[in-house]
C-alpha cells in the first residue's frame, strides 16, 4: 500500500513539474512580458525601455533559471537600478538585500504579487478557492446521489418506459454544455422580460422581479441565488455520470450471480439493493472522482455566467489582465486538485472492489 | 401443501413447450417435453448443446427471460402448476423448495458480498431466520459439504476460493433451505476431473442424505449414469428417449442414444481396430428442424415417406419401468445387431525421432503485491521434461488445469522461451528461438490446433481467406492462384464442401470451425502438429468425427500429434504413447497400455478412477482424492502429489514429504516418478474392470 501510494505521489510530482512548467513557459513568452511591462511602466515606452524594463524587473535570463526562481531552487534575483536602488525578487524595492532571504519562490510559499489583485496570490487564491469550495459542495450534494438514483433506476430494468424517458434526460443534460445550459437558465428563471419570471410577478407570486437570482456572491449563499449556477454545473455531470451508472447497473444485472439471488428468492427490491449496487458502483465511483477537475473547468464558465468571485472567475480575470503570477498559480491549484483526485480514486478503487485489495 | 402427498411426483411436467421470440419470428426452443420426478429420485436430462436441456431446467425456475415464454403444457411442482404462479408466490417456491446448481461457480457467487452473507440470505428470506442464527447455520452447512476451516470460509470473498470450493459453496447455499427438488445444471463442466469426482460423490450423499430429488443436467452420460436413477435423451427441443439409466443404457430404443453411445470412447474403442462411428451431418437450427422426426436426416434407420410425415409422440416400451422412445421404427429395428459401416483401420508405422525435449523447465517470476511490487516468487511450470516423439506417433499430453501442460506446448511452439534444457525438432535446436525469430520452415512445421474453435478464426475474413493467409505466411506456392488450389485441396482434406470457402466464421458449426482451425494447422505441411484439447469445446457426436479426421491427416501425413487433454476417455482411444503431468512434473510415462493398466503412479490411478464412464458393464474403483490441487505459486516440498496421495504411507522415513521422487523405469520403458518400492507398484489392482458378460 505504501510503496504504491509513495510511487503515485512521485508520479504526480513528476507531472506537476512538468505541467507547471508548460503553463511558465507559455505565460513567459516575450509579447507577454511586453505587455506587462507596458501595463506596469507606461504605454508609451520605447521598445528599448522595454527590454530595459524586463531586464530590470528579474524577467531576462533563460526560462529555465526563471522557472526554478519561481518555483524556489533558484536563488531570486536581485539588482540595482539606474536610481540606485535595490530591486529583487525576494524583498521590497529599498529594503536592505542582505537580510533578504536567497530564495522565494512557490515551495517557499511565496507565490508572488499579483498585478490584477494589487495583492499576494497565496492568501487572494485562497480565498476564491474557499468560495468556490462551496459551490462545489453544492454541486456535489445535488449531483451525485441525483445521477446514481436515475442510474440506477436506469439501469435496473434495462429497455424499459422508465429507462427510456430517463437515458434520454441523461443524453439531452450532457450533451448540453454549460454556456448554452447557464443561459438557457438565467433567460427561463431569472430574467425580469422573459421566461417564467414576468409571468410569475404579474400573477403576484413572486415578491421581486424575477424568481431566481442571476447572479451570486459566496457571501451570502441562500436557495434562490444558489439554485442556478449549481444546476449549470450539475446537470452535466448528472446526465454524464447517470450513463455511466446505467452502463455499469445493465451489466450487473445481467450477471449470473444476479440471477442466482432471484432464483434463492431475493425479492426484486433486495436484489438491487443488496446484489447489484455495490457491484454497480465501482465504475461510477471512478468516474465521480474524474469528476472533479472537470467541475474545475464548468466553474470558469459558470462563475464568469453569474458574476461569482471564486477560482473560476479570477483564472478569467487573471488571464484577462496578463497576471502571469496569479495565472500560474491558478495552473498549481488546477494541477494539484486533479492529481489528488486521481490518486483518491485509485484507493478508493481498492476498497469498494474486494478483488483487488491491497496486499 | 397440504394436499399433496409423498406417493406423487414431486415434479411433473407435461407436453411443456418453450418458445423463444425474437423480432423476427418465434423460435421454439422445447416442443413437447414430459417427465416426472418422483420423491427422492435423481433425473438426469442429457443431450448436446441447444437441445433445449437448460432451457427445460430454467422454466422450472420460471427464469426464462424476457424473450422466453411458456407457450404450452404444465410443470407441477408438487401437484401445484408452476406455469400460472404469481411472482410473490413463485418467490417463496425459488431457493426453498427448489434450489439451483449452477454450471460457473464463480460467475454465480455475487464478488462483493461475503460467502456467509449470501449464504445466510436464503434462511433469511424464507423462514425469516435471525441474523446470528443464520450465519451459524451457514457455518455447519459449509462444515456439511466438507470445505476444511469453515469460520474461515464464511467471511472470505468468493475470489479467495478455488474453483471446487466455490462450487461447494454453491451447493451449500442450494442446501440452505433443505429444498425438495435441486436442478444441477452442468455443475462440474467448469471443474476438473479429480475435483468433479468430490463433488459427484458429494451431491449423491447429500441427496441421500436430505432426501432431496435432483434434476441432473449433463452433457456427459458417464456423470450421468454415476448420478441418476433415471435419464431423459433430449435433441433438438425434444425427449427422444426416456427411462430408468440401466435401460437406457444397455437396451436404449431410440436411434440417437444408440448413435450417441457409438460416438463416444468407451473402454475397448481402439481407432484403428474399432474406431469410433461419427453421427453424420449437423444439428439443426431451432428454425431449420425437419418435418417429422428430427434426427431424421441424420439417421441410419431413416425411412422415407414415413419418419419425415408425421409428428412423431412418444411411446412406451413394454414390459419396462417407465421408458419411452420417440421414434416410429422403434420395434422393427434390431437393437442387438452390431453397426454395419464399422471401417477398420491400419495402423500406422512408427516413423524416427522428430522432437526430443531435454530437461526442459520453464520458470516465470511473477510479482504478488496488487499493484505491482510485493516479493517477487518463481512459479516452476514445467520440471525437467524429457521425452522424444516419433514421426507418425500420437502422443498424449494429460493433466488437470494448471499442471503445466499449456505452458509446454507454448515453449514448443516458440510463444515462449525455455529456462533451460533443450528442445530438438529434427536436427535444430529450438529451445530458445521465439517464434518470431524462427524461419517460415521450422514454424510452417510446428503448428498447434487450438481448444476454443469459437475464438481463434478472425470474425472478418472468410474461410478461405484465412487459410490463403496462412499460406501466404508460410510462403507456400508462387501465385494467387496455386495457394487458391491448395486452399480448396485443403478444405476437401478436412472434409468440409469447397463452397464454404466463401463462408463467414460466424456461419459455421463449432465442428465446421475446428476442421478450418485444422486446415490452417496443416497449410503448411505440419509435421508436428500441438493439438491443445481440440474437441473439448464440442458436443460428444462432433468430438467423434473431428477426432477421426485427426487421425485420418495423421496416417496420410505421417504427422507427429501432440494431443493435449485432461479427457482420459479419448486418450485411451487415440494415442500410442501418454505423458501424465502433475504441477509441471512428468509423474508417468508409457505406452496407452502401459499407463492405463497398474502399476500406475498414485496420481493416474486416481485420474483414472474419476473419469466418468458411461458403460454399465465397467466396475471402476473409487478413489476420490482429497483437496485441491495445491497452487503452482506455492508447491508443497518433496513430491508434488504428496498432499494428495493415499500411498504416501507405504514409503517409509516422510521420504515423500522431503524429496522429489527419482523416475523409476519398469519394464518395457514404463516410467513412474514415484518413491514407491517395486513391490508395491507391482501389487497394485487395475482401476477400471470390465465385467465378464
Amino acid at each position: 500500500m505504501l510503496i504504491f501510494v509513495a510511487r503515485r505521489v512521485g508520479l504526480m510530482i513528476l507531472t506537476a513539474f512538468v505541467l507547471t512548467f508548460v503553463v511558465f513557459y507559455l505565460t513567459n513568452l516575450p509579447p507577454n512580458l511586453e505587455k506587462l511591462a507596458r501595463s506596469e511602466g507606461s504605454v508609451r515606452m520605447s521598445d528599448e525601455s522595454v527590454a530595459a524594463w524586463i531586464e530590470q524587473n528579474g524577467h531576462g535570463g533563460s526560462v529555465l533559471g526563471r522557472y526554478g526562481q519561481w518555483l524556489g531552487i533558484v536563488p531570486g534575483w536581485s539588482n540595482v537600478d539606474e536610481k540606485g536602488v535595490a530591486r529583487g525578487r525576494c524583498f521590497e524595492a529599498g529594503s536592505d538585500p542582505a537580510i533578504a532571504p536567497r530564495f522565494c519562490g512557490i515551495l517557499q510559499g511565496d507565490w508572488g504579487f499579483s498585478t490584477f489583485a494589487k495583492t499576494e496570490v497565496l492568501p487572494y487564491l485562497g480565498g476564491m478557492l474557499a468560495s468556490t469550495g462551496w459551490l462545489m459542495l453544492w454541486v456535489m450534494i445535488v449531483m451525485i446521489p441525483t445521477s446514481l438514483v436515475i442510474g440506477v433506476v436506469a439501469g435496473m430494468r434495462e429497455g424499459t418506459r422508465t429507462d427510456r424517458v430517463l437515458s434520454t434526460f441523461s443524453i439531452a443534460t450532457t450533451a448540453t454544455p454549460e454556456y448554452v445550459s447557464g443561459v438557457i437558465l438565467v433567460a427561463l428563471l431569472a430574467s425580469p422580460v422573459t421566461g417564467l419570471s414576468p409571468l410569475l410577478a404579474e400573477w403576484g407570486w413572486i415578491d421581486g422581479k424575477t424568481l431566481f437570482q442571476g447572479a451570486s456572491s459566496p457571501d451570502n449563499i441562500t436557495f434562490w441565488s444558489f439554485t442556478l449556477p449549481v444546476l449549470t454545473i450539475a446537470l452535466y455531470g448528472i446526465g454524464y455520470i447517470a450513463r455511466m451508472t446505467r452502463a455499469s447497473m445493465t451489466e450487473v444485472m445481467t450477471a449470473q450471480y444476479i440471477r442466482t439471488a432471484r432464483l434463492k428468492g431475493v425479492s426484486f427490491r433486495q436484489v438491487v439493493m443488496r446484489h447489484a449496487l455495490r457491484n454497480a458502483l465501482i465504475a461510477p465511483f471512478t468516474v465521480i472522482m474524474l469528476q472533479f477537475p472537470w467541475l474545475l473547468n464548468g466553474v470558469v464558465i459558470v462563475e464568469t455566467l453569474f458574476n461569482y468571485k471564486g477560482f473560476g472567475w479570477t483564472l478569467v480575470q487573471a488571464a484577462g489582465n496578463n497576471d502571469i503570477n496569479l495565472l500560474l498559480g491558478c495552473s498549481v491549484v488546477a494541477v494539484f486538485v486533479v492529481l489528488v483526485t486521481q490518486l483518491i480514486s485509485d484507493i478508493g478503487y481498492v476498497f469498494l472492489n474486494p478483488r483487488i485489495r491491497l496486499s | 401443501m397440504a394436499d399433496w402427498d409423498p406417493s406423487q411426483p414431486i415434479l411433473e411436467i407435461e407436453h411443456l413447450s418453450i418458445s423463444f421470440f425474437t423480432r423476427l419470428r418465434e423460435i421454439p426452443a422445447v416442443m413437447d417435453f414430459s417427465c416426472t420426478v418422483m420423491p427422492g429420485e435423481a433425473m438426469g436430462l442429457v443431450g448436446e448443446s441447444g437441445c433445449g436441456k437448460s432451457t427445460v431446467a430454467l422454466a422450472v425456475m420460471r427464469e426464462l427471460g424476457k424473450t422466453g415464454r411458456i407457450v404450452g403444457g404444465s410443470i407441477k411442482f408438487k401437484g401445484r402448476d408452476l406455469t400460472n404462479m404469481g411472482d410473490e408466490e413463485l418467490r417463496h417456491i425459488r431457493g426453498s423448495e427448489i434450489a439451483m446448481i449452477y454450471q460457473e461457480p464463480m460467475a454465480s457467487l455475487n464478488p462483493a458480498m461475503k460467502i456467509g452473507a449470501q449464504l445466510a440470505e436464503v434462511p433469511m428470506i424464507h423462514s425469516g431466520m435471525s441474523k446470528a442464527d443464520a450465519w451459524a447455520l451457514a457455518r455447519q452447512i459449509v462444515a456439511d459439504v466438507r470445505l476444511p476451516d469453515p469460520d474461515r470460509i464464511i467471511n472470505a470473498y468468493p475470489h479467495q476460493l478455488s474453483g471446487g470450493q466455490q462450487q461447494r459453496i454453491v451447493i451449500a447455499m442450494a442446501l440452505m433451505a433443505k429444498p425438495a427438488l435441486l436442478i444441477l445444471d452442468e455443475p462440474t463442466t467448469a471443474l476438473d476431473v479429480t475435483v468433479e469426482a468430490g463433488i459427484v460423490d458429494l451431491v449423491k450423499e447429500l441427496g441421500e442424505k436430505y432426501g432431496t430429488s435432483m434434476l441432473f443436467i449433463s452433457h456427459n452420460l458417464g456423470l450421468v449414469m454415476d448420478v441418476c436413477d433415471r435419464i431423459c435423451v433430449m435433441y433438438s427441443g425434444e425427449a427422444v428417449e426416456t427411462g430408468n439409466v440401466e435401460q437406457v443404457f444397455d437396451e436404449m430404443r431410440h436411434p440417437y442414444t444408440q448413435a450417441l453411445f457409438r460416438s463416444i470412447p468407451l473402454p475397448g474403442a481402439d481407432k484403428n481396430a474399432r474406431p469410433l462411428i461419427s453421427i453424420p451431418g449437423n444439428f439443426p437450427l431451432p428454425h431449420e428442424r425437419p418435418p417429422g422426426c428430427n434426427f431424421g436426416p441424420r439417421c441410419d434407420y431413416f425411412q422415407k415417406g414415413r419418419c419425415d410425415a408425421t409428428e412423431v409422440p412418444m411411446f412406451p416400451v413394454p414390459d419396462s419401468d417407465r421408458h419411452e422412445t420417440r421414434c416410429l421404427r422403434w420395434q422393427e429395428i434390431d437393437w442387438t445387431a452390431p453397426p454395419a459401416k464399422r471401417a477398420v483401420k491400419e495402423k500406422a508405422p512408427i516413423g524416427r525421432v522428430v522432437l526430443k525435449m531435454e530437461d526442459l523447465k520453464k520458470y516465470y517470476a511473477i510479482s504478488s503485491g496488487a499493484f505491482g511490487g510485493g516479493t517477487k516468487k518463481v512459479v516452476k511450470a514445467n520440471e525437467t521434461l524429457s521425452f522424444e516423439a516419433h514421426e507418425g506417433e500420437t502422443l498424449a499430453i494429460v493433466g488437470e488445469s494448471g499442471c503445466g501442460k499449456s505452458t509446454f506446448a507454448k515453449v514448443l511452439m516458440g510463444l515462449e522461451t525455455a529456462t533451460s534444457g533443450s528442445i530438438m525438432l529434427f536436427d535444430e535446436n529450438v529451445q530458445s528461438t521465439p517464434i518470431q525469430k524462427r524461419n517460415t520452415d521450422t514454424v510452417s512445421q510446428v503448428q498447434m490446433v487450438f481448444q476454443n474453435p469459437f475464438d481463434t478464426l478472425n470474425p472478418s475474413m472468410s474461410v478461405g481467406r484465412q487459410i490463403i493467409r496462412a499460406l501466404e505466411i508460410f510462403k507456400f506456392g508462387k501465385s494467387d492462384d496455386e495457394r487458391q488450389q491448395r486452399m480448396l485441396e485443403l478444405l476437401d482434406l478436412v472434409k468440409l464442401p469447397r463452397a464454404f470457402a466463401e463462408r463467414m466464421p460466424r456461419q459455421l458449426s463449432g465442428g465446421q470451425k475446428q476442421r478450418v482451425g485444422i486446415a490452417r494447422a496443416f497449410a503448411g505441411g505440419a509435421k508436428v502438429v500441438v493439438a491443445d484439447e481440440p474437441v473439448s469445446a464440442l458436443d460428444v457426436s462432433v468430438q467423434a468425427a473431428v477426432t477421426d479426421l485427426l487421425m485420418d491427416i495423421q496416417r496420410e501425413n505421417r504427422t507427429t500429434l501432440l494431443f493435449i487433454s485432461h479427457d482420459l476417455s479419448i486418450v485411451r482411444y487415440l494415442s500410442d504413447r501418454v505423458m501424465v503431468m502433475y504441477l509441471g512434473h512428468v509423474v508417468e510415462m508409457g505406452t496407452t497400455d502401459q499407463v492405463f493398466s497398474p502399476p500406475y503412479h498414485p496420481y493416474t490411478e486416481a485420474l483414472l478412477s474419476a473419469v466418468p464412464i458411461a458403460d454399465t458393464k465397467v466396475i471402476r474403483k473409487r478413489i476420490v482424492l482429497e483437496g485441491d490441487i495445491p497452487s503452482a505459486m506455492n508447491p508443497p516440498p518433496g513430491c508434488p502429489f504428496q498432499t494428495r496421495c493415499r500411498w504416501k504411507s507405504q514409503v517409509p522415513g516422510g521420504l515423500c514429504e522431503r524429496e522429489v521422487p527419482p523416475v523409476q523405469v519398469l519394464e518395457g520403458g514404463h516410467q513412474i516418478k514415484c518413491h514407491l518400492s517395486r513391490k508395491v507398484l507391482e501389487e497394485m489392482e487395475p482401476v477400471i474392470k470390465v465385467a465378464a458378460e
